[in-house]
């Protein structure tokens, strides 16, 4: 029987039970993304050598008897954007075509330590900047509800895959909803947790202050157990947070949300959403309140000033972070002919290697950093962040958890908004305000729009280290849906051409 | 063209002096790479000091130690919050293309520094204030292969080192230092000074000069005396001895003030200081000043020292350089000149450390700063490059103890210092020892007294200055390695003299 469409925890029951080895296992989700990834195009690189030598020696172990984590043997689709050693890290840019990192990021490491097996690098948006994985300079990855359409972004090609059974969990980065929002429009679970909890050290930087990395999976213990693993201090990075990680598994499995409080952000909900969309949410709200919790309507109004915000911290850092692709050490070089100088050429490797959406942000952050600029822009941006956080702290004196809808629309066309950055961009209002105030965020579906029958998803967010009150909250919705339709949310997807399942 | 002299009465000049010191902790500012000087290229780098995408910092706690005590040995304030913050322009030997570095949150600020300098006039006191004293990284070294030059323009490759990329670096901002006169130069060559002792001091950093672990760069301008103006100013860059910078700043002040005299415009720019002609350069332009783009470093937390940690460092402030120099000017009892000469010539430390291993005071620094400084001078080394002061103080107590004359210790520090060993393998190879052995002397000064029966009477007679030519006949027939001293006592008891 195939195991594809099983969860992870089933998974990891089934190879703790040997019921499967590691290597079946993996061998069967590369079946998998050979006979679908041609369409969908989720993964940029596939390790098969090295994930299915890390397979037996899993298997080795446990026919050893060694004690294993929950996690050994389970296969996963890593973002291009973390640095693994020795394998091919493009961050979805010809930049970077070619370079292999010396060495694994902290998060690559902790999943080594748990034996997870990683199948592959996955497609993004260039840089990780982008809402619909359409700006990767490889090309775009395919939702799998409907290939015609975007599986979001920037983490497009971690959520496809995971929709698309070719992995059951991945790992995605969210600088302003890059996990929240694929997972809506991909129809699973994505967790950008708070800033600092999951180690940046390997992660390559877009926006420093706001990028942190986080799953993908198809159920919420899922997410929360892969969290888990990821999770804690990390020396190597400065701003990584040195106190006890909650205990996310157990918190997504226990299902009971009586007399939480449930705040509605004002600012986040009514106009602006698909009608699909907007039915959904209060279905879901409705649910919560059948379930025992308590909803209560809160104000953010400084959320109205965290776009335009955003959209000045993150190129400004990208811009600095971005520097150091010069062609001096690593990576595309171009115009080396002897005869023009090391500016020159990196101006032109630069000019090459770096997409449209990667220069129009370094351009607008380098013009926001500029000296007579900066406090206009960068300074009055820093100064909403803090008025942001601000409006969170006030909002969970009322409420336990914070929700709205993560996306205003389903997976629109691919093509659809390439040209036009601002109906692009506004793709993140609702993800936004969590990264600029560091706090944590869950994405999970919840049904079908009634217009297109796509996914829409349900953010719910919590304060910041409070990442154990998003499972809690995730988990119940979660049952209660899946007992509402007598059957898992990915069931509804329709069968993708050639799938093994 | 007017000399420095005819400037100064004309011209008031302005100073501000920028001192770099490379701190000496084990490991670089952000990672923990060795900081070891002279390694093969690139050895010592990691994916954090190579700028490596995904790769993070992290602040070395020891190199913020180490900055405050320079901040409190400078009497500063030390900032209860102060951040980092990201320096952003493209250069090959900088891994991230932004040095990541302090901006309007410097860890120090608001100190000063007393410097004395001698004049005609006498000795002259003055106070230089510090804005600010940061921290920053290093960059790495590029070598440019091929061209006349050895510069960038022309040459057919570079070579980039990032070995000292990431190194802990301390940068210390004088305020504009105004009212020195025609004593600027040497009023900037005795802050560095100053503030190169107070470094050792703290043991903080080596610096060393001529290994680049102290660069000062210096901004100069020139104003009408009395006008109230300030004039625009030039930045020397990197002048890497005591004595260059007092050349260059005086060959700036001349250079401002020809032109200045002359009608004509100083162009803000960065200069270059050039060793042999003692003039300097232009470098790149600062018409247009570059913007760096300078914001708070994301990836670094804010540094936040304890008033305790404060405290415990203040109590590890060594003595002040200029309170060790008046104490040890009491206890050697030398006069103000020759302390003087001592500093200048960079071997008071040297000096001192002689003495306290045992050598005599008067010996240690006559040997320093005579027959070994004249060695070196003549070498073109420094003095301590010539010979460890272990054998400077093995070779003086040789004298004190009778077994070497001044005479035969110059042959042996030649020796030293042509590596033939220490000064007593030195001796025994090449036979130089005193000659106090009375019946190989007697049989000297027997043949003396035979070679000039005349003398020999006349000192019999009484005539004891007559002696010295007998003397001197013993010193020479032993190759001068006779006790002197003794072939006197021993020739007037013969010829029936009391000595
Ligand atoms: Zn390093």
């Amino acid at each position: 029987m195939s195991l594809l469409k099983k969860t992870a925890t089933e998974q990891a029951q089934a190879l703790a039970a040997k019921q499967i080895s590691a290597t079946e296992l993996v061998q069967e989700h590369y079946a998998q993304i050979k006979a679908v990834d041609n369409e969908v195009k989720a993964f940029l690189y596939l390790d098969e050598k090295n994930a299915l030598a890390q397979a037996a020696t899993i298997d080795k172990k446990r026919a050893a008897g060694e004690k294993l984590s929950p996690l050994a043997g389970i296969p996963l689709a890593l973002k291009d954007v973390m640095a693994q050693a020795n394998v091919p890290t493009t961050c979805g840019s010809k930049i970077l075509e070619g370079w292999r990192p010396p060495y694994d990021a902290t998060l690559v490491t902790k999943l080594k330590a748990n034996d997870v097996v990683i199948l592959g690098k996955t497609n993004m948006d260039e840089f990780a900047m982008g809402s619909s994985t359409e700006n990767s300079a490889f090309g775009p990855t395919h939702n799998p509800w409907d290939l015609t359409r975007i599986p979001g972004g920037s983490s497009g090609g971690s959520a496809a895959a995971v929709a698309a059974f070719e992995a059951p969990i991945s790992i995605g980065t969210d600088t302003g909803g890059s996990i929240r929002q694929p997972a809506a429009v991909c129809g699973i679970v994505g967790v950008k947790p708070t800033y600092g909890s999951v180690s940046r050290y390997g992660l390559i930087a877009f926006s420093s202050s706001l990028d942190q990395a986080g799953p993908f999976a198809r159920t919420v213990e899922d997410a929360a157990m892969v969290h888990a693993a990821i999770a804690g201090f990390d020396p190597k990075d400065s701003t990584s947070i040195n106190s006890p990680v909650p205990d996310f598994v157990s918190a997504a499995r226990k299902k009971d949300v009586k007399g939480l409080k449930i705040g509605v952000v004002k600012e986040l909900s009514g106009d602006g959403y698909q009608t699909g969309v907007a039915e959904k949410f209060s279905q879901t709200l409705d649910l919560l309140v059948s379930l025992g919790a308590q909803i209560v309507e809160v104000s953010c109004p400084n959320f109205q000033y965290a776009l335009a915000a955003y959209y000045l911290v993150a190129p400004s850092e990208c811009s600095s972070n971005l520097a150091r692709f010069d062609a001096m050490r690593y990576g595309l070089r171009v115009g080396d002919d002897g005869q023009r100088s090391a500016e020159e050429v990196m101006n032109l490797t630069r000019q090459a290697g770096f997409g449209r959406e990667v220069k129009r942000r370094i351009i607008l952050g380098t013009y926001a950093l500029s000296s007579g600029y900066y406090d206009a822009y960068y300074g009055s941006a820093q100064k909403v962040r803090t008025l942001i956080k601000q409006d969170f702290d006030n909002a969970f004196k009322s409420a336990d958890v914070l929700v709205s809808p993560t996306a205003p629309t389903t997976a629109f066309k691919i093509g659809e908004k390439a040209n036009d950055p601002l109906a692009m961009y506004l793709n993140d209002i609702a993800t936004i305000p969590v990264n600029m105030a560091g706090i944590c965020g869950l994405s999970l579906p919840n049904g079908l729009a009634s217009e297109d029958q796509l996914p829409s998803g349900f953010q719910i967010m919590a304060p910041a280290m409070a990442d154990d009150r998003l499972y809690l909250v995730g988990g119940a919705i979660e049952a209660a849906l899946k007992d509402k339709w007598g059957k898992p949310f990915w069931e509804f997807a329709p069968k993708l051409k050639g799938s093994k399942c | 063209m007017l000399t420095f002299s005819e400037a100064m009465t004309k011209f008031e000049p302005t100073l501000g002096l920028e001192v770099h010191v490379e701190l000496n902790t084990k490991s670089k500012m952000f990672c923990g790479c060795a900081t070891e000087f002279g390694a093969a290229p690139n050895t010592q780098t990691c994916p954090v000091c190579l700028g490596l995408p995904g790769s993070l910092p992290v602040v070395n706690k020891r190199a913020i130690e180490s900055t405050i005590l320079i901040g409190l040995a400078l009497n500063c304030e030390i900032a209860p919050f102060s951040r980092f913050a990201r320096k952003n322009y493209f250069y090959p030997d900088m891994p991230k293309n932004f040095q990541t570095s302090q901006y309007d949150e410097p860890i120090c600020k608001n100190g000063f520094l007393d410097v004395q300098i001698e004049t005609d006039e006498g000795p002259k006191k003055f106070r230089i204030e510090i804005e600010r004293v940061h921290m920053e990284e290093d960059t790495g070294k590029s070598s440019h292969v091929g061209g006349a030059t050895g510069r960038i323009h022309g040459a057919e490759y570079s070579l980039l080192d990032y070995n000292r990329a990431g190194i802990p670096l301390i940068e210390i901002v004088t305020k504009m230092i105004t009212g020195t006169g025609k004593y600027a130069p040497q009023v900037a060559r005795a802050y560095v000074t100053e503030l190169r002792d107070i470094v050792k001091s703290l043991q903080v950093s080596d610096v060393r000069m001529e290994q680049g672990s102290l660069r000062c760069d210096a901004n100069v301008s020139l104003a009408p005396i009395s006008s109230g103006k300030l004039g625009t100013r030039s930045e020397t860059k990197n002048v890497n001895s005591l004595r260059s910078i007092e050349r260059a700043v005086q060959s700036e002040i001349e250079r401002h003030a020809n032109l200045l005299s002359k009608g004509e415009r100083v162009v803000q720019e960065t200069r270059h200081f050039l060793e042999d002609s003692g003039l300097t350069r232009p470098g790149r332009s600062k018409e247009q000043a570059e913007d760096y783009r300078y914001f708070p470093e994301p990836d670094l937390v804010p540094v936040a020292p304890t008033k305790e940690l404060i405290e415990s460092l203040r109590k590890k402030l060594p003595e002040k350089p200029s309170e060790r120099r008046k104490r040890l000017q009491q206890e050697w009892n030398v006069p103000d000149k020759e302390m003087t000469a001592m500093v200048n010539a960079d071997l008071l430390d040297t000096v001192a450390q002689t003495i306290e291993a045992g050598a005599e005071k008067t010996l240690a620094r006559s040997w320093w700063m005579g027959e070994i400084s004249r060695i070196a001078n003549e070498k073109n080394v420094v003095p301590t490059q010539l010979i460890a002061i272990n054998d400077v103080v093995e070779l003086i107590n040789l004298i004190s103890t009778g077994e070497l004359t001044d005479k035969l210790a110059r042959q042996v520090l030649a020796g030293v210092i042509d590596g033939e060993g220490n000064p007593k393998s030195v001796m025994e190879k090449r036979g130089l020892k005193v000659v106090s052995d009375d019946s190989a002397l007697m049989q000297a000064i027997a043949a003396a007294i035979a070679a000039q029966p005349e003398t020999a009477e006349k000192v019999r007679a009484g005539n004891i200055p007559a002696s010295g030519a007998l003397i001197g006949a013993v010193m020479k027939s032993t190759g001068g390695q006779a006790n002197a001293a003794r072939v006197r006592e021993l020739l007037l008891k013969h010829l029936g003299q009391q000595p």
